[in-house]
């Protein structure tokens, strides 16, 4: 028996408790989790990380990670988390944010940590909808697009054009690494836990403000089925919401990465 | 130690920083700017943390997070300002974190004007941010009670897990006035912060911080707990001064810029043969309803002074519950009253109500 080897090929990260989340089915929600636990298991850091969860769907992150949590009001995360930061600036402080929360309540407050250079990472999930509160217009919401709040779907001239927050955050001089991937299939999953790493890197290193967007299904209040949720981040998502670099701090350029916004992403991730 | 001539805002801001505050978030607004511009000097110099934040909201969700780390926080601002606060402060109530507000009234409702007033009395002592809590609210009528109740609060809202506010307005925040300042304590080190902050789960299970309780007994459980912390401070932090008050058959209850006039006006009116005394409330959450209670049986009246329309009046009536006529004057707006004021409505009460005898 003592001859025999083990070899663990996929296990629960140490940065997840072993519960069932209450995350609908085909959710991207349980993907992202993963691969945030995953990276913060693999750079070492849990005992010295602290997330600050949203007011959302993810309003009980707090529960599936096993780390310290805080739980912020809804969009304050970014202030909550300079707090957090300015009291303990050795700690790893990480946002976990929706669209409504980050792009819409919590607009003023995700501008200015990233303009201040706050040293804080944000995870950011766009579905387009609000989820928690049963399928509402958010900010991120695409034309057309019906929800209980646009039941006609998202008429432009009256309810005005989808925010655009890697684009917008991007421009602001304390951004260090502003990313875009999306969750709707393995290769671009692969794509997206590496940007991940690099956004902690980012903060372990002390440049600045990271964010990586995450394109992100919502089965439940789209009315789709998990598999079309998927489809229907590729078929309407990635157009409006391209993948890519949006902001990269020299420093990580300097590692040979290439900024690309057309979806590809850029040799920083590894390509794929 | 000696006597410094201080202005009220910079003497809290800086008994504040002797009272260990390592971190100060706070947004400009008249008038208590003096504290953060006094904040924005001294913290970075001593390797504290000071930060403007982009607005008031977030300023609060600010010493939220500071708090939650287990430094001692606190923010400062005035009555617009305040309001934007309120959100954050309900979090911080329902998650039992303990965090430092100073509050220097100004003249409203809206954007009013930038003068004293004590207007906020209802929002800040009844709570303000939506569930049910309270703050512990300490109203200095000196600069040197600002210095010490801020001192203090520090040291209440980590004895209960609570929000401390000092409550005070635009006089005493501009005012210039001798003054002591407490020693310098040190900040905590980080070895020494809580066990229930959040500093990374290094070695322990991970700390929550959160005012969420989806399950609503879990939720009732949790408002149980908050009212018999507050049942405990009513208990052991009833604060007030009294000014002549033994001889009394009428009482003026005045707190705050309103208290220190209406002292002005009985020292007159003792002058004038008229045995009226002060009970200036300090502690206004918990408020001293027994003192005021048991003055009802001693007094034949009683005068309410305040820079409002009449708020704390409803506290005192509450204690008095009918046994006494309790009379109101009041100015507003940031209208600041004068000791003469006081005195005719002092004059007032006294030719309007027999004494207790004819009663019976």
């Amino acid at each position: 028996m003592s001859a025999l080897t083990e070899t663990v090929v996929y296990r629960r990260p140490e940065s997840l408790v072993p519960i069932h989340t209450h995350y609908c089915p085909g959710c991207t929600h349980g993907v992202a989790h993963r691969l945030v636990a995953e990276v913060i298991d693999e750079l070492g850091i849990r005992p010295i990380t602290i997330g600050v969860a949203p007011v959302g769907c993810a309003v009980f992150a707090y529960n599936y990670f096993n780390l310290d949590f805080a739980e912020a009001a809804h969009g304050r995360a970014p202030a909550m988390a300079t707090g957090l930061k300015r009291a303990s600036p050795d700690r790893i402080v990480f946002t976990y944010q929706g669209d409504g929360d980050l792009a819409s309540i919590g607009a003023a407050e995700i501008l200015h940590a990233a303009g201040r250079g706050e040293n804080l990472t944000t995870i950011f999930i766009n579905n387009a909808i609000y989820g928690m509160t049963g399928g509402q217009m958010a900010p991120t919401t695409l034309p057309g697009q019906r929800t209980t709040s646009t039941p006609t779907g998202r008429d432009v001239e009256f309810h005005g054009l989808p925010l655009k927050m890697c684009e917008v955050l991007s421009q602001l001089d304390g951004s260090a690494y502003i990313v875009r991937r999306s969750l709707h299939d393995v290769p671009n999953i692969r794509r997206a836990k590496k940007a991940i790493r690099t956004a902690f890197e980012v903060q372990q290193q002390g440049l600045g403000f990271s964010m990586v967007e995450l394109l992100s299904s919502c089965p439940t209040n789209w009315g789709l089925t998990p598999r079309e949720s998927l489809d229907w981040i590729r078929d309407h998502m990635l157009p409006a919401f391209p993948p890519g670099d949006y902001r990269v701090h020299p420093a990580l350029a300097e590692r040979g990465a290439t900024r690309r916004a057309d979806g590809a992403g850029g040799a920083l991730d590894g390509g794929g | 130690m000696a006597l410094e001539l201080l202005e009220g805002n910079i003497a809290f801001a800086e008994a504040a920083i002797r009272a260990g505050c390592q971190a100060y978030f706070g947004y400009p607004i008249t008038p208590q700017t003096e504290a953060l511009e006094h904040m924005a000097r001294r913290m970075p110099e001593l390797g504290r943390v000071f930060l403007q934040a982009e607005s008031e909201v977030a300023a609060i969700n600010m010493v939220y997070g500071a708090a939650c780390a287990g430094v001692r926080a606190m923010t400062s601002s005035s009555s617009p300002g305040v309001s934007l606060m309120m959100e954050g402060l309900s979090y911080i109530a329902g998650s039992e974190v303990p965090a430092v507000l100073v509050a220097v009234m100004r003249g409203g409702p809206g954007l009013g004007n930038i003068a004293p007033s004590q207007g906020d009395y209802n929002q800040i002592v009844k709570g303000g941010g939506h569930g049910d809590y309270r703050p512990i609210v300490l109203a200095p009528a000196t600069v040197q009670e600002l210095i010490d109740f801020t001192t203090e609060a520090f040291d209440l809202a980590e004895k209960y897990r609570c929000i401390v506010v000092v409550l005070t307005d635009g006089n005493l925040g501009q005012m210039m006035e001798p003054a002591e300042l407490p020693p310098m304590r040190p900040v905590r080190p980080f070895s020494e912060r809580p066990a229930w902050a959040l500093t990374g789960a290094d070695g322990r299970k991970p700390n929550i911080i959160t005012s969420i309780y989806i399950d609503p007994p879990v939720e009732e459980a949790f408002n149980r707990k908050l009212m018999a912390k507050q049942a405990e401070i009513e208990a052991n932090e009833v604060r007030y001064r009294e000014f002549l008050l033994d001889d009394a058959d009428l009482a003026v209850v005045a707190f705050g810029t309103a208290g220190r006039i209406a002292q002005s006006a009985i020292r007159e009116a003792r002058d004038q043969g008229l045995r009226v005394g002060l009970l200036r409330p300090v502690s206004l959450f918990p408020y001293p309803y027994a003192r005021v209670a048991e003055l009802a049986l001693q007094v034949r009246a009683m005068l309410v002074v305040e820079m409002n329309g009449g708020q704390m009046i409803d506290d005192v009536r509450l204690a008095v519950q009918g046994r006494v006529p309790v009379e109101f004057y009041g100015r507003m707006g940031g209208v600041t009253p004068l000791p003469d004021e006081i005195l005719e409505a002092i004059r007032g009460l006294a030719a309007k109500v027999p004494p207790r005898e004819a009663v019976g």
